[in-house]
């Protein structure tokens, strides 16, 4: 690689944050109808009108709606008139946050509206995203993802690095319940209170420059670092107990310059918690940090947009004062592939 | 805009790949295809994989190879492990509005040197199957894409009196050139105006010969930073503006013919290359013309006619090759058409002619060329304009 | 009236899928009961061979045998069999090294019970009866105490007689598609024969079909107002090739059409008058047929045909 380049121009934070109910099934109402409540919300919060937007970007998938271009009729949720500058990523929100906050970057916007939706009912979510896979030899054989986090976590209980007793833990911890039972196996060794419950939900956040961000919200959560990184597709040349590329995420974020006081974690499943936990070193002695305090995606997980929520829930946690220093995360594909690592925090 | 600390970091494109497009490339998998427009792209800039920070990739719907997110499978081939990738999708604009992203990424300073590519591979699936999957309780598209445009083309034909010649002027001139470019997928060495404007009328007004073909192709570009730009070998194309507008599918008062977006966009990059007259001050233009009556209807909605106008343009032989203001030097989307790679091909084809490296479809002395894309329903624009020399300031 | 809609939606499709040099002579491989891996850079043994170093991005081309046994890395208990999977009885998903290579392959592995299943344990290849050239031509995985770790992989030269260059990779999804409250609200009126548009509380504009939002104004539409039935060729195109899944004899008239009280127009077929006569501006209405959910298509009305200007700015 190249020499690194000089560094990010411009201060730029997350001032206001939004999310739909996230329901098992949304039959009730169309991609719009259920993102429009939340963009209005989230304008709301800042104040401001769509039109005062300067950029706009969205992450869906048009494999979870069944439709080409499904991303075309969000957009009518948006008011995009006057016409609006705006660009859409195939993949979760975050991505597009991450689109947004390069833009602003620029110089070009001092203020972006970002969102993503996904509605998991129409389809069956585990089929669905086998259509992810190596095309050639491995969607063939149509393996699930409940099944490829099974392959993971069963490497990581081979490891020594976590057992059934404590993905039972965390499982039931982020879903409010610390008592609740583990549930019947789904794919062995995860179980139902290993794995995401499947829902539809919509998410949206407005970032900002600067002084502008000071006029939106009493308390910004600035965006002191944010970096992604991706892997190598194949499962079987991955070491599937570790996340490389959320670690060197996380470097180039700076998440380890300090310590951060609340970690939300895109971990859809509890054996990707104690993964993230450990390329992250949220579990060094000594440490503080409350982690996913939102429930993180085992609490709810609406593909596309539940890695955006967890740049929402952290950037929520410091706007209420909740933390100073918050880390957000999320991943994308089977097993992890692909992280984004942000570091947040509030005015010193 | 307020409060930026300091401008935006200059970017230049140093190296451009294409694959030679075709129907149905069947002697490589996806991933080779995409891995032979980068090739080609690094080996332009004389870069190697290593130099290379992060990978901006677009196309258009997954379902049109039956493969969800893409890049993941896609990220080995395109020596993305370890490093940000980034997937856009809007739409027929992806290949554009691609490229603006990878653009951002240098310009913002977060990277310095910047693989940027796009893709279809159409002969996986059936491009109408992928863009007419039946949605229930939808009356289905009654006529299949060339349908959904032409009566666009007629609504123009009327509101200009443009003759009914004009379309088969722009297919002729385009598959021509076509002929100049050795990636071209249509080489149609023996065709005549005569068999153009005799060819079978499928969506009246529009020719089977005004129409776009399906392509497997994949376009890929370089670009890097001010200092990256100092070593290249190969003289830079310089981004001098760059600006991406969306409208809404369908709405009360959209003008299909000449879309506000489209104008808005020109306008805010011409704003930023310092461009007051288009028509005079741009030596070259590679435009998004699926369907030949788009070049009529683009020159107006860019700003190179006055409304209603446009038609005389090409009439007049003004966007030949050799005319003043070659429109689609390259052949363009009605000789090549790998749908999600069709922006960038322009993008990269406006590159190319501002670097004098167009080879035979070479725009003499070309030193501002626009490349544009759009897609959806006539809704979403992409645009870059490019020059030999280094923005000022 | 509050009744939401729902309809099956089937996604599927066969695609065609080229191979290139590498992963032809593996799955080509597959079909002669040989497995074949690749050397990377760094001297390791990919099983199945990619086509580019997933540390360097090098392109690869150096193909190694390997054999059909090999020990299982990490595996996981299914015990309920998904469709188009390996195996239709409860089986374990593994990762397995094969004997010769440095990294796993994903399969099924066909055990009684998790408790004959562990990571370390010896497998071996269950070859399909019929092969083809494609990832199922390993039928599955079977365990294999016996078999003895076999020496290192040998170079092998990746050519066969008659390649697989391509497969065919059938994909079929279901969903459930819900077009939501407004559009409900809308088919519900269609079925009466009534075309039931609705008013953005802002900009006033009435859109048909309504699609749940004002498009330019991003605010939910909700007084409803019937239009129609009757409205005008706003502009049109004579259709002269079959459209795919459609049985309509051509040449037809695809034509916008603005309907009376509505400020954007719809796409329809236009019948009842010779297609080379269509003209902008024609007055027309529609013609249902019995239980269908739209118009089958509009005819002319008879009336005058409108003013260019009435309808300008409804193209």
């Amino acid at each position: 690689m190249s020499e690194p380049a000089r560094g990010p121009v411009r201060d730029v934070a997350i001032v206001a944050f939004g999310q739909s109910e996230h329901v098992p099934d949304s039959a009730e109402t169309s991609e719009v109808e259920m993102l429009m409540p939340v963009l209005h919300d989230v304008l709301a919060r800042t104040g401001l009108k769509a039109r005062d937007i300067d950029f706009t970007c969205s992450g869906s998938s048009d494999y979870l709606a069944g439709r080409a271009f499904s991303f075309t009729m969000a957009l009518d949720g948006v008011g995009a008139w006057p016409p609006i500058s705006e660009s859409h990523v195939e993949m979760d929100g975050a991505w597009a946050l991450y689109e947004a906050w390069v833009k602003i970057l620029t110089g070009e916007a001092d203020t972006a509206l970002v969102y993503a939706y996904g509605k998991s009912s129409p389809g069956d979510l585990r089929e669905v995203l086998t259509r992810q896979l190596d095309p050639y030899y491995v969607a063939p054989l149509w393996p699930d993802s409940v099944a490829l986090a099974a392959l993971q976590a069963q490497a990581l209980i081979d490891a020594g690095h976590t057992d059934a007793r404590e993905l039972a833990t965390i499982g039931a911890h982020r879903r409010g319940r610390p008592d609740a039972a583990p549930g019947r196996q789904v794919v062995g060794p995860l179980r139902t209170g290993d794995c995401p419950p499947v829902v539809d939900g919509a998410a949206a956040v407005v970032l900002a420059a600067g002084d502008t961000a000071r006029r939106l919200a009493d308390r910004p959560a600035w965006i002191r670092g944010l970096d992604h990184r991706i892997e190598a597709h194949a499962l079987g040349v991955r070491d599937l107990t570790d996340s490389p590329s959320t670690r060197l995420a996380a470097e180039h974020a700076g998440a380890f310059d300090a310590p951060v006081d609340v970690a939300e974690l895109h971990a859809p499943f509890t054996s990707q918690e104690v993964v993230l936990r450990r390329a992250l070193r949220l579990d060094a002695p000594g440490s503080t940090v409350r982690i996913n305090p939102s429930g993180g995606a085992l609490a709810a997980n609406p593909v596309m947009a539940a890695g955006l929520i967890r740049l929402g829930e952290a950037a929520a946690a410091v706007q209420r004062g909740d933390a100073d220093r918050a880390l957000a995360h999320a991943t994308s594909g089977p097993c992890l592939q692909q992280n984004l690592v942000a570091v947040l925090e509030g005015e010193r | 805009m307020s409060n930026a600390a300091r401008a935006k970091e200059p970017v230049a494109v140093v190296g451009v790949g294409q694959t030679k497009h075709v129907a149905a490339r069947r002697d490589v998998s996806i991933a080779g295809l995409v891995r032979e427009a980068a090739q080609r792209a690094l080996e332009d800039a004389e870069l190697t994989w290593a130099d290379i920070d992060a990978v901006v990739i677009g196309k258009a719907p997954d379902f049109f190879e039956g493969v969800m997110m893409p890049e993941l499978y896609l990220a080995d081939a395109l020596g993305a492990v370890g490093k940000p990738m980034l997937r856009v999708h809007t739409a027929g604009s992806v290949g554009g509005s691609t490229a603006l992203v990878a653009t951002n990424l240098v310009a913002a300073r977060v990277h310095r040197t910047v693989l940027t590519l796009a893709f279809e591979k159409q002969s996986e699936s059936n491009a109408m199957w992928g863009l007419s999957l039946p949605v229930p309780f939808q009356q289905p598209l009654l006529a299949g894409a060339g349908g959904f445009f032409a009566p666009h083309v007629r609504a123009y034909m009327r509101r200009t009196g443009a003759p009914d010649a004009i379309g088969s002027l722009v297919a002729y001139k385009d598959r021509r050139n076509a002929l100049k470019n050795p990636y071209a997928h249509l080489h149609e060495h023996d065709l005549t105006l005569e068999k153009v404007q005799s060819s079978p009328m499928l969506w009246d007004p529009i020719r089977y010969s005004e129409t776009c073909p399906s392509s497997d192709g994949a376009c890929a570009m370089v670009l890097t930073d001010r200092a990256g730009a100092a070593r290249a070998p190969r003289p830079p194309a310089w981004v001098h503006g760059g600006a991406m507008r969306s409208e809404p599918t369908l709405f009360a008062g959209k003008d299909f013919v000449s879309p506000q977006a489209g104008k808005d966009c020109a306008a805010d990059v011409y704003r930023q290359a310092g461009i007051t007259d288009p028509r005079r001050q741009i030596d070259a233009v590679e435009m998004y013309v699926p369907f030949s009556w788009y070049e009529p209807m683009w020159l107006e909605n860019l700003g190179f006619a006055a409304e209603g106008e446009g038609w005389k343009l090409t009439e007049s032989g003004v966007t030949e090759l050799g005319g003043d203001l070659p429109v689609n030097p390259s052949g363009g989307v009605l000789s090549t058409n790998p749908i999600g790679a069709s922006g960038m091909i322009r993008f990269a084809e406006a590159a190319l002619q501002v670097r004098g490296q167009a080879g035979d479809h070479q725009v003499d002395g070309a030193r501002r060329a626009l490349g544009h894309a759009y897609g959806g329903g006539a809704q979403f624009f992409a645009m870059w304009l490019v020059g030999s020399e280094a923005p000022a300031g | 009236m509050s009744e939401v809609l729902t309809a099956p939606l089937v996604v599927e499709f066969p695609f065609t899928r080229s191979l290139g040099p590498v992963q032809s002579a593996f799955l080509t491989g597959l079909r002669e009961r040989t497995v074949l891996g690749v050397r990377a850079r760094d001297g390791r043994v990919v099983v199945p061979p990619v086509e580019y170093d997933p540390v360097t991005a090098d392109e690869l081309r150096e193909l190694v045998e390997v054999a059909p046994t090999g020990t299982v890395t990490t595996w996981a208990w299914n015990p309920s069999a998904r469709r188009g999977q390996p195996l239709d009885t409860p089986f374990a998903w593994v990762l397995v090294r094969l004997d010769g290579a440095d990294t796993a392959l994903l399969h099924a592995l066909d055990a009684p019970g998790p408790e004959a299943v562990r990571s370390g344990m010896r497998v071996r290849i269950r070859w399909a009866a019929e092969r083809t050239g494609a990832i199922t031509d390993i039928a599955c995985f079977e365990p294999a105490d016996d078999a003895a770790e076999q020496p290192h992989g040998r170079p092998h030269g990746g050519e066969f007689a008659d390649p697989v260059t391509g497969i065919t990779a059938p994909a079929r999804l279901d969903y459930t598609y819900a077009p939501g409250r407004t559009q409900s609200r809308y088919i519900q009126g269609l079925a009466e024969h009534k075309t039931v548009g609705e008013r953005c509380p802002a900009c006033r504009k009435v859109y048909v079909p309504p699609r749940g939002a004002c498009p330019t104004c991003g605010v939910a539409t909700g007084e409803q107002v019937e239009v129609g039935p009757r409205g005008t060729v706003t502009t049109f195109c004579i259709v002269n090739i079959k459209a795919r899944n459609l049985d309509i004899d051509v040449p037809y008239v695809y034509a916008h059409i603005a309907l009376d009280g509505a400020d954007l127009a719809l796409h329809a077929r236009i019948g009842g008058i010779p297609y080379d006569q269509v003209r902008m501006g024609l007055r027309v209405e529609p013609v249902w047929t019995e239980g269908a959910r739209h118009p089958d298509h509009y005819r002319p009305t008879g009336e005058p045909d409108a003013d260019y200007d009435s309808y300008k700015e409804l193209i």
